[in-house]
């Protein structure tokens, strides 16, 4: 039985097979091409996620190991001259023992912590840097240091009289300087450490008193612009923490309250659908326009604080709600209308069937929405600036009502600092602190999803 | 404090009111022979919500009074050559009176007159308090004690509470509605304050972007639109340029092609791109991208300028990749089975299914998608803000600095924000403009979607 | 398995007691031949071991309670299993003698010989014209705007459908009755002039006048083509089927002249269906 055998039928058929035949090549061929080309665009955009992390791992790793000087201190009375703290007597006004405490405070201040430091570098140096200027060696320790080993007497004023061995955090440039992110072959003149100061940095790590440790500043520090080195995420930190607690506490309940009444209870007429496309919409709104909403609303108009995390959450909220609503409605509808028609089929009136059948069996699907929420609302930048969350604020707010900023925000704060060549890695090490909190909210979602899922 | 006296006051009486009734309710379906409507918490709830709602009626008719009669009363209290001083003097005046009166202090010695007014908000204030608490307290015991009166085994206990929280429900739905009134009231009030400083025309039409400061003073600056709306069409065409080519071939591939082993990996990776937040894309344009594709032009004897609406636009790109694909898949994948069937059973390869049959079915919800995907371009901030370099000049070299209306609007209105100068108005005439594209795009968008679904559905 | 015929001996030792109008030496050179066709879904086996002969221009009909495997095996005739990952096939299946799952036979080429219409009207979302014309287009099968016209007429002819649609060919096909869509969708089918037509209970989504219309149709393709057609109605496959096949829990259970099978069945289980114990 062969192809000829098939004479029989129509000679079309066979001039048909042949042009069928001619253009088989031709049309594997664009197959193939087409499918490469598919195959590249899903590589490319793998390339793009790989680039992004590859790019911000690299730069901002080195900011999580910081120059760091081992030091020994000896806190000579001599020197820290302010006695022992003042004790509350008996009978004793305490007006007047806060008066003696705070003059003590001061005296603490007054002392000259720098020559403190100094004398302990100093001791370091090897003898051909006997001469150092006393300028060039107290800049090698990051200007904050000072206080911090102010506040450290001040904590436990026994360490008066004692010889301690503290850590303290290097100068920013000095950082810059031993971790070769300054370009050593520059003139004189054009190099933000001193000479002297680059070779006492460049003998002290020789010696080890300078090394890269692990730097814990950036996580509980507050954002510096007198000391750069020691400038940290905590204030940013806790202004979103309070932020999403304002969007956990609002956008949460309205949310999912808000789609259990369009799911649930709404019945279907123009008002509703009007209500419909009116949240789709609102999820589509650009984030700066809500941002525009809180500064004239609630700053203009209400009078509420600029860069208070609770404007700041409450705008939040509003951005969030739509995509809570959405993601809520889409969990409801999932569960089967059986369960709804059981509970009913009891005698359950339809509230009773909501809160006691429904609702329960939403709630992992509610989880997951809370969090693809918060995570958003955590990643949002723009609509910050607007309402005044990008000040410059040197404390750790404790309350909604303080002054504050917020993990992004701090990353463009410090991406516009002057002295890039420092914090170009801070603030990538900022942005790995942030999607490392996405990245983790985003797993727990998953594995919610995964845990509490139901299959019907 | 007095505000925490109230809620501990309200609180007492609902815990009160819910006990009681349960009392009640015993009492009154012990002795009777009716079986009782609903169930003992629900005449409790009932009783616990009347008690709150009376008094929440008066805590906010209070709150809205509040304003209208401190204003009176301190003017009342003041010297009548301070009463007729201009509204913006009268206000400070007002605000120092506050100051003292909360014991926050002022700068400066505090005036005769001031101190008068003071004192006498002072007293007001206590009054006013008091008469709130009291008024709280017995509005919330009246509707305790009416409503416990209602008790009988018929009241349809169950019935009222579900109406109530019914409208509770619908208050919280109606909450999204406020936020597009909110939005649509603030951007339209204070873009129509903006037009009484500035034509419309010479807004829409102007050529020129130079607001200048508004510390320098009276002196005007250019307030022209086109500048901005060039720069953001410009960004938001590059960046779909690259997002669409990249995004639907990705689409399509993972939809028709990939195993699903390559699938359940890929995917989710890809998808990360869409949850980075913007800030981190801006650093990556600005630091990573913006000199690599400078570098690049001068490779190729190419002028590309490290901060350019390209840079910005191709990052940008890269973010609405997930957007597209993720949209697109769900489309592609929404294509009857039964038409891939079709077309594979008549000898078509997979790409002539996918380019003759598969894309023109989904055509639609790819045209919404990509509309979408240019809503989110064109509104999109902190990309553009870092790494499109800020140059409101009118050009149309994509490898120039450039800018864009959103930026503008940060631009306008972070820093010393004060909200009677065009220079910050301006802002929200260019939120407005923001929020029309994008709604028109929006809308036309979801609509198409929405219909896409119905017609596979 | 005694009873089951399934060797083609017996197949063609019943086929020369065909009806008269079937012409005889056509039956004895099958168009397509399976041998022990086995089909895996994933861990499952859908089809065991199937062996039958198509004979060429005729009609055969595959019948049998759904699940039955036939639909299954309609789809090894032109490989439209390849679209679903999980499915496996084994065995020989030959058309004009040439195995069709032989690496170097094109699958394109062979779905351009062994066409297919589905149990729902699947016309593409473009117009009636663009819907016949979609398969020579793609094969390159007219060069010239003119022959591409006369391919879509005598296609819609053929289908009898020319005389309904003639007026609105840039119309969309969506827009078209189900049976005038069925009949679109062989009108597309033939469009590329197969040998073989596959039809996967092509009325099962149609009313009965539709359905009178699509049988008359294949009885008057069974002139030029090969028709292999499943149906879960035994009327239909009395209908319009010269020879007829039984399908039950993914075995070939008999096969023969369609009035032997529906008359005297030699096999319990068609003959059990065919009166109406299960099915």
């Amino acid at each position: 039985m062969s192809a000829t055998d098939t004479a029989s039928a129509s000679a079309p058929v066979d001039n048909q097979l042949g042009a069928v035949r001619a253009g088989l090549k031709r049309r594997h061929a664009q197959e193939r091409r087409f499918q490469m080309i598919g195959l590249a665009a899903v590589f490319a955009a793998l390339a793009m996620v790989a680039v992004l992390f590859g790019s911000v791992l690299f730069k901002g790793m080195p900011a999580f190991w910081q120059s760091t000087l081992h030091l020994q201190i000896s806190l000579n009375a001599d020197v820290i001259d302010v006695g022992p703290p003042p004790v509350q007597k008996a009978g004793q006004n305490p007006a007047e023992f806060e008066a003696e405490l705070t003059d003590w405070r001061r005296a603490l201040a007054r002392v000259s912590w720098n020559k403190i430091l100094e004398k302990a570098v100093r001791g370091v140096l090897p003898a051909d840097l006997a001469d150092a200027k006393t300028r060039d060696i107290v800049g090698i320790v990051a200007s904050g240091e000072r206080y911090a080993l102010r506040d450290m007497v001040l904590e436990d004023p026994s360490l008066i009289g004692q010889t301690i061995d503290v850590d303290l955090l290097a100068d920013a440039n000095v950082d810059n300087w031993l971790k070769g992110n300054i370009d050593r072959s520059l003139g004189q003149s054009r190099q933000q450490l001193s000479p002297g100061e680059q070779e006492i940095a460049d003998a002290l790590a020789e010696k080890g008193v300078i090394t890269q440790s692990f730097n814990t500043g950036i996580f509980f520090n507050v954002d510096s612009r007198s000391s750069p080195a020691s400038a940290g995420l905590a204030g940013a930190f806790m202004g979103s923490l309070y932020m999403m607690l304002v969007v956990i506490m609002l956008a949460v309940p309205i949310g999912v309250a808000s789609a259990i009444y369009l799911e649930e209870f709404a019945p279907t007429n123009r008002f509703t659908d009007f209500i419909e496309v009116n949240i789709n919409n609102l999820a589509a709104v650009p984030s700066i326009v809500f941002g525009l909403l809180g500064a004239s609303i609630f700053i203009n108009w209400m009078h509420l604080p600029l860069s208070a995390p609770l404007v700041g959450g409450l705008v939040l909220t509003l951005m969030t709600l739509p995509t809570i609503i959405i993601a809520t409605r889409g969990t409801l509808r999932a569960i089967p209308p059986s369960i709804r028609e059981a509970a009913l089929g009891l005698g359950a009136s339809r509230t009773q069937m909501v809160f006691h059948h429904v609702l329960p069996l939403a709630i992992p699907g509610i989880l997951t929405a809370t969090i693809i929420g918060v995570a958003q609302a955590l990643g949002e930048t723009a609509p910050l600036l607007l309402i005044g969350m990008n000040a410059f604020v040197a404390s750790v707010p404790s309350s909604p009502m303080d002054q504050a900023t917020a993990l992004p925000v701090q990353i463009y704060l410090w991406q516009g600092n002057e002295n890039f060549n420092f914090f170009e890695a801070r603030t990538n090490a900022a942005i790995i602190v942030l999607l490392g909190l996405m990245i983790s909210l985003n797993a727990i979602a998953i594995l919610l999803r995964q845990r509490i899922e139901r299959r019907w | 404090m007095s505000d925490l006296i109230i809620v501990g006051i309200l609180l007492a009486l609902m815990a009160l009111g819910y006990q009681v009734a349960l009392g009640r309710y015993r009492k009154v379906t012990g002795r009777s022979e009716v079986r009782p409507h609903s169930r003992p918490a629900y005449h409790g709830l009932l009783v616990a919500i009347w008690c709150a709602i009376p008094a929440l009626a008066v805590i906010i008719v209070f709150g809205l009074f509040e304003p209208v009669i401190t204003r009176y009363v301190i003017l009342s209290a003041l010297p009548p050559e301070v009463r007729d001083l201009p509204t913006h003097e009268l206000r400070g005046v007002m605000q120092r009176i506050h100051q003292i009166a909360t014991g926050f202090g002022i700068v400066g010695e505090a005036r005769p007159y001031e101190n008068v007014a003071a004192t006498r908000l002072g007293t007001y204030h206590a009054i006013w308090n008091f008469a709130l608490v009291a008024l709280v307290a017995s509005s919330a015991v009246a509707g305790l004690v009416y409503t416990l009166r209602r008790i009988t085994p018929r009241l349809r206990a169950r019935n009222e509470v579900e109406r109530v929280i019914r409208v509770l429900l619908l208050l919280c739905s109606a909450v999204a509605i406020m936020t597009t009134v909110g939005i649509v009231a603030s951007l339209l009030g204070e873009a129509v304050r903006f037009f009484g400083f500035v034509n419309p025309l010479d807004f829409f039409f102007g050529t020129v972007w130079n607001p200048r400061f508004s510390s320098v003073g009276a002196g005007q600056g250019d307030f022209g639109l086109l500048p901005l709306l060039v720069g953001t069409l410009m960004i938001s065409a590059i960046a779909i340029l690259v997002a669409l080519p990249i995004g639907l071939m990705t689409a399509i591939y993972m939809a028709e092609y990939a195993s699903s082993h390559l699938r359940n990996i890929a995917k989710p990776i890809i998808e990360i791109l869409a949850g980075i937040p913007t800030i981190v894309y801006g650093v990556f344009a600005l630091t990573v991208a913006g000199p690599f594709f400078a570098d690049l032009g001068a490779a190729v004897g190419l002028d590309i300028s490290a901060t350019s609406a390209f840079t910005a636009g191709a990052v940008m790109g890269v973010m609405i990749i997930p957007f597209i694909s993720s949209l697109s898949d769900d489309i592609i994948t929404q294509v009857p089975a039964s038409m891939r069937d079709g077309s594979l059973g008549l000898g078509a390869t997979r790409s002539e299914t996918i380019k003759r049959v598969i894309l023109p079915a989904a055509l639609p919800g790819i045209v919404g998608a990509f509309l979408l995907a240019v809503s989110r371009a064109i509104g999109e901030t902190m990309i553009v803000v870092l790494a499109a370099g800020n140059s409101p000049v009118l050009r149309f070299n994509p490898f120039e600095p450039s800018t864009s209306v959103t930026v503008s609007i940060v631009n306008q209105l972070t820093g010393d924000t004060d909200f009677a100068s065009p220079q910050s108005l301006v802002a929200f005439a260019l939120g407005l403009t923001l929020f029309i594209m994008t709604l028109g795009l929006n809308v036309v968008a979801l609509y198409i979607v929405r219909k896409y679904r119905e017609q596979y559905e | 398995m005694n009873d089951i015929s399934h060797s083609p001996s017996a197949a063609k030792a019943t086929a020369t007691k065909a009806p008269p109008e079937v012409p005889q030496e056509s039956a004895a050179v099958p168009k397509m031949r399976a041998e022990k066709v086995s089909v895996h879904y994933a861990d499952k086996q859908a089809l065991f071991d199937v062996d039958l002969d198509v004979p060429e221009n005729q009609v055969i009909s595959l019948i049998g309670p759904s699940g039955c495997g036939k639909s299954t095996f309609l789809r090894c005739l032109n490989r439209m299993n390849d679209t679903i990952d999980i499915a496996r096939v084994s065995g020989h299946i030959t058309l004009d003698g040439e195995n069709i799952y032989d690496k170097a036979l094109d699958v394109v080429e062979l779905r351009a010989r062994v066409g297919m219409v589905f149990q729902k009207p699947n016309p593409f979302p473009k117009s009636i014209f663009e819907n016949v014309a979609y398969g020579p287009r793609i094969h390159g099968l007219a060069s010239a705007k003119r022959d591409l016209e006369e391919i879509v007429a005598t296609s819609l002819q053929r289908a009898g459908l020319f005389n309904e649609v003639k007026d609105r060919l840039d119309e969309p096909g969506t827009g078209l009755s189900g049976g005038q869509q069925q009949r679109l969708c062989i009108a597309r089918a033939i469009a590329v002039n197969p040998e073989v037509i596959l039809m996967d209970e092509p009325c099962s989504a149609l009313d009965p006048i539709a359905t009178a219309k699509v049988e008359e149709l294949i009885d008057e393709l069974r002139e030029n083509y090969t028709i292999v057609i499943v149906t879960h109605s035994m009327q239909q496959a009395a209908r319009v089927s010269q020879r007829t096949a039984m399908f039950h829990l993914g075995y070939l259970v008999e096969e023969g002249p369609t009035d032997m099978m529906f008359t005297n069945p030699t096999d319990k289980r068609t003959q059990d269906y065919i009166t109406g114990r299960f099915g």
